[in-house]
């Protein structure tokens, strides 16, 4: 926990890993990859942050309660994407049929409700990493 | 049948996974295992590529890679005793 050069190059680093996380997560629906890798690799970019800098400054930048909000946020945002479809009259996670502009394919933002699922899951999956990283780091009594 | 030169990749590939499957449970050092798990995944990714799906080597990489720090946060948090 006391390197140097480990500290200065995950300073340089780890931002990347994050904003790439977030890329393959907003281009899943036209590219490799898709929300659930990109979520890992948002979790992970914590993951190594706490690894490297200790795991008291990692939980300093994402307390509990962030975790916990973001973790309820992610789910909820599917449910309500779907329910987008049954007010409309159609069925759950309907996307075209609920008369969603598609765009055109081939763009960011072309696939109507699906990149918006995508961002949900993304954060569901990060949260879910981070929580499950710090848990196992908890102290015993 | 014919095979191309993928193909001959792909069971240079796939014996390493054996090799490396039969490693981890002949392996004691737990650890070592461990990492051996993480070379298993990195093969995985490189077939998944062979195999034309660039979707799955994306998914393998991550969690593969993520799978191998949980396990070992678990192995470091266990003691360790001689025989």
């Amino acid at each position: 926990m006391r390197d140097f050069i480990l500290k200065r190059v995950a300073a340089l680093i780890l931002p990347f890993v994050c904003v790439y996380g977030f890329y393959v997560i907003f281009h899943g629906h036209i590219s490799p990859g898709g929300s659930f890798a990109g979520g890992i690799i948002v979790g992970l970019s914590f993951i190594a942050f706490s690894t490297i800098y200790g795991i008291e400054k990692g939980r300093a930048k994402l307390s509990e309660d962030v975790l916990t909000w973001t973790e309820s946020f992610g789910t909820l945002w599917y449910g309500i994407m779907g329910m987008v479809g049954i007010f409309k009259g159609v069925p759950f996670l309907a996307n075209k049929l609920a008369g969603i502009d598609l765009g055109l394919p081939g763009e960011l933002f072309s696939s109507g409700l699906i990149s918006y699922i995508g961002l949900g899951v993304g954060i569901r999956v990060a949260s879910t990493m981070i929580t499950i990283f710090f848990t196992l780091m908890e102290d015993e009594e | 049948m014919d095979f191309i030169a993928a193909d001959y990749w792909l069971i240079a590939l796939m014996s390493i996974l054996v090799v490396a499957s039969l490693a981890m449970y002949f392996i004691k050092n737990l650890i070592h295992a461990v990492i051996v798990f993480g070379a298993y995944s990195l093969v995985m990714v490189v077939i998944w590529l062979l195999m034309n799906t660039p979707d799955l080597a994306i998914t393998e990489a991550a969690a593969g890679i993520c799978t191998t720090v949980m396990m070992m946060v678990v192995i470091f948090r266990t003691k360790r005793r001689e025989e």
